[in-house]
């Protein structure tokens, strides 16, 4: 073992936070404390008042819709983006970060949602990655970074095998390597963003029980959870964030699952949403039990035309790959889809498009559109079939198509032979939209259609929605806000960990219905016995 | 990297574990070649015939040292072939214009030009942030470009170059060829440096997940900037002993062979997509390429097969690794299922 093994003993977590007062004093002095901390990206403002206060020995939970911030606060605090301004103060002495590096250094450890091993290098040694203890001549010291860890994964009651590779890992046990990570750094701060989201229950208990040893070793743990079930499990106090800004924060006694819940959603539904009621028409859209491994399970429903339905749901809940499935991007392990009656092979884009079926995908800029490429061509390209002579596009016909389509979505543009680039967001969306609407399709399926579009344009979408359901097309919407689903959709299909939890008629949804199904504390805490 | 699991796993994980290490099965797949090609042609295990074997191979192991470094960083280096070429020709020169240079030096000579030309590719590759692959296609006509240049049409003869240091390319110890020596030993210590610093190990993580890698907060572009001065150096290195095993250069000496090196490592087990690999296996899948060479010449088959076959090769190796993989994540994704649905 040598030097290298006691002095990078990771074991020293409890004696160094030992100097702070025990964890059960309340109103202690706070170990980090945003204050009023702004981020923007571009024109987008993804934080306007990031603010959020950590006590030793506390687990802190943050809480809000999809789009709250809570990620942006996170990779602030992780080091990963400089906050344009506002105060961090790290033991009451203001601590600006230049990288991830520095972070680690003055004790924030940060567990990503997707977890961020190297799945090349081994279980050891990803814990220590760019600080493997050394012995002589600056050699890295094997035998003591195993044993290292290995202490480390003891005390977590976890056995791994340190030296396998981190590819073969389950995502539970990627994440405890993350935490062994976060305690070999000695972390004071340890931020978990929606650790338990890829877990099963007996993983999230052990979890807990990880999170509680951290906590009586005097940590502040953040917690970040789209499962009110777990924060009222594990946490002394909650901090709810909505739009970007913070919204209250208290003890978890004061709270209540309906309070919190009101805290996240609570804002009027705008006039944004022009819906018209109409008369839905035959079926044109029919899943039945859909599944692709561990994606999703079983997800049957049907769309009639001048419907609009919406597949609501959190993050990873398998939403968009659903989505993704129906149209044949991915591939199914079992189910069926049925397009105006006629069955659609399953990985077959082309069979869906020539059954009617239009796909608006989530990432305009990386699978909607051609960037680099002119805005008469991107809206063509969809329909170049029916704009060709003997294999031929004909250019004037072409032309034809794209100034039609760009007066009627109101498309602002320099000319149509600027590249995609050239427009702003809402207008990239609209030129997706018009390629898939100039091939008149029976099936739309829009994937987060006015996620990053500003306000105004916003309306125009939604307005375009509600008049192709008017002409009769079926449209799927796949929507993170929950002012869009309840103002655009007939129907509301809500998704939990890739199964169908609830379906609401446009009467029923509510926003609080609609997080309660996505979220399902009750169902998890029974399924916990 | 299995091969240094702990002792309670036992004797019988331990021996698949070497079984499934690609450094031993290409090394089956050599004797296996040689084996063949023996009994069909008895003279092909003559001791001169693997000497010439392993003089052959010496170059193309030292340059896959230096390739795998950079691939593992999920990046390539086109441009080696042509440093070669320069690097052998400016010894040659040197040598045409000092015939007492000390053969050190006129070494050290070669391997600067390759660690000038591998600052150049380092640069533009980690401060202009242009993908590698574009910018040491480009490397490879520039340097070659100015490598016709220098030569001018003219050609350095072995009388112009000392014997000593021709005897490099040609003289044995205990019958093994110095060049080989010397390539088994920049291998040794390289492969040694990538199992035992921090600035190596970070390579791994960078070609394994650069995102991560960021997050983690390891120094990314100065590791790849070091591995294309890495890679430069050794490619001008092998250019000076090129000029020993050959004892003449023109202006075409080492053209092509950034793909066939490439081709070697990827053989070798080093992920072309980066964050796997070892220098060993590169430099052992440089033998295969150059054993299946000189088999072929042995069993008397048209010397055009052999880059049909080891194109073939490299197919073969990739599309193994690929099915390995997909078979490994379709089962990782079953059993995630399992325990979802549990």
């Amino acid at each position: 073992m040598g030097e290298a093994g006691s002095d990078r003993q990771p074991g020293n977590l409890g004696q160094q936070i030992s100097a702070q007062p025990p964890a059960s004093v309340p109103d202690e002095a706070p170990l980090l404390v945003l204050e009023h901390v702004t981020k923007w990206f571009g024109a987008v403002h993804a934080l306007s008042d990031g603010s959020i206060e950590l006590r030793a020995g506390e687990v802190h939970a943050l809480v809000g819709e999809n789009g709250a911030g809570k990620s942006t606060l996170v990779k602030i605090l992780a080091g990963v983006h400089k906050p344009d301004s506002g105060r961090i103060t790290l033991d009451g002495k203001t601590l600006t970060l230049h990288g991830p590096a520095e972070a680690g250094a003055v004790g924030i450890a940060v567990i990503y949602q997707e977890p961020t091993l190297f799945p090349d290098i081994s279980v050891a040694e990803n814990v220590f990655i760019g600080r493997q203890p050394l012995r002589s001549g600056r050699r890295i010291n094997w035998p003591a970074m195993n044993e290292v860890v290995n202490e480390v994964l003891d005390r977590l009651g976890v056995h791994l095998d340190v030296s396998t590779l981190a590819r073969g890992l389950s995502v539970a046990d990627q994440q405890i390597v993350e935490i062994a990570k976060a305690l070999s750094f000695s972390a004071r701060v340890i931020i978990m963003d929606e650790p338990t989201a890829a877990l099963s229950n007996a993983e999230v208990e052990r979890l807990f029980e990880v999170i509680e040893a951290l906590r009586a070793q005097g940590a502040a743990v953040l917690f970040i959870s789209h499962r009110l079930a777990d924060v009222f499990r594990t946490c002394q106090r909650v901090t709810v964030m909505r739009d970007g800004r913070f919204v209250m924060s208290d003890a978890i006694g004061n709270l209540t699952v309906e309070s919190i819940i009101r805290a996240m959603v609570g804002r009027d539904i705008s006039t944004l949403y022009p819906k018209t009621e109409g008369e839905p028409g035959a079926e044109v859209l029919r899943v039945e039990h859909l599944t692709r491994e561990g994606v999703f399970t079983d997800v049957s429903f049907s769309v009639r035309a001048g419907e609009i339905v919406a597949l609501s749901g959190l993050m990873g809940a398998g939403r968009s790959e659903v989505a993704r499935a129906i149209f044949g991007i991915d591939d199914r392990d079992a189910g069926k889809v049925t397009v105006n009656g006629a069955t659609i092979p399953r990985r077959s884009p082309t069979a869906s498009m020539a059954a009617g079926v239009g796909f608006v995908p989530e990432d305009r800029r990386q699978q909607g559109l051609v960037m680099d490429m002119a805005i008469d061509h991107n809206i063509a390209l969809a329909s170049l079939s029916r704009l060709s002579n003997r294999r031929i596009i004909r250019r004037s016909a072409e032309s034809k198509l794209a100034a039609d389509w760009a007066v009627r979505l109101r498309l602002k543009y320099g000319r149509l032979k600027d590249s995609a680039n050239t427009l702003s967001g809402g207008n990239q969306q609209k030129t997706v939209l018009a390629k898939w609407l100039a091939r008149q399709p029976s099936l739309l399926i829009v994937d987060e259609p006015t996620r990053g579009i500003d306000v105004g344009t916003k309306a125009e979408v939604h307005r375009l929605l509600d008049e192709v359901a008017h002409q009769g097309v079926a449209v799927l919407m796949i929507s993170s806000e929950l002012p869009e689903v309840l103002g655009m959709a007939d129907r509301v299909l809500v998704l939990r960990e890739g199964r169908i939890a609830a379906e609401f008629s446009k009467e029923e949804a509510d926003e609080a219905s609609i997080m309660r199904a996505a979220t399902s504390q009750l169902v998890r805490g029974a399924a916990r016995q | 990297m299995t091969t240094r699991s702990i002792s309670a796993a036992g004797s019988l994980r331990i021996a698949k574990a070497f079984l499934r290490a690609r450094e031993v099965s290409i090394l089956i797949v050599i004797l296996v070649v040689f084996g063949a090609t023996t009994i069909y042609n008895h003279s092909f295990a003559d001791p001169l015939s693997v000497q010439q074997l392993l003089v052959g191979a010496s170059v193309m192991m030292m340059l896959a040292v230096g390739e795998t470094l950079v691939i593992i960083t999920r990046n390539v280096d086109l441009s080696i072939g042509s440093v070669l070429g320069l690097s052998a020709y400016v010894v040659g020169d040197l040598f045409a214009h000092n015939p007492n240079l000390n053969i050190l030096l006129a070494i050290l000579a070669g391997t600067g030009v390759g660690l000038f030309c591998g600052i150049v590719n380092g640069a533009i590759v980690t401060v202009v942030r242009v993908p590698s692959l574009v910018v040491t296609l480009g490397t490879l006509y520039v340097i070659r470009g100015i490598d016709a240049i220098v030569v001018n049409g003219l050609q350095i003869n072995p009388s112009s170059i000392p014997s000593s240091f021709i005897n490099l390319g040609y003289e044995t110890i205990i019958g093994i060829p110095w060049i080989f020596i010397i390539a088994t030993v920049l291998v040794l210590i390289v492969g040694y440096a990538m199992r035992t610093f921090r600035p190596a190990r970070d390579l791994y993580a960078i070609g394994s997940d650069p995102a991560a890698a960021l997050l983690a907060g390891i120094p990314a572009r100065r590791r790849v900037f070091f591995t294309f001065v890495l890679s430069g150096a050794i490619a001008g290195f092998a250019g000076a002993l090129w000029l020993a095993e050959f004892a003449t250069v023109s202006s075409v000496a080492g053209l092509g062979y950034e793909l066939l090196v490439v081709a070697a490592v990827v053989v070798g087990g080093v992920a072309i997509f980066g964050g796997s690999g070892t220098v060993l296996g590169a430099a052992l899948g440089a033998i295969l390429l150059n054993t299946i060479n000189q088999a072929l010449v042995a069993a008397r088959i048209s010397a055009f097969w052999d880059e049909a076959l080891a194109g073939a090769l490299l197919i073969t190796a990739i599309a193994f690794d690929r099915y390995v993989f997909l078979r490994r994540e379709r089962a990782l994704r079953v059993r995630l299922a399992a325990r979802v649905n549990q």
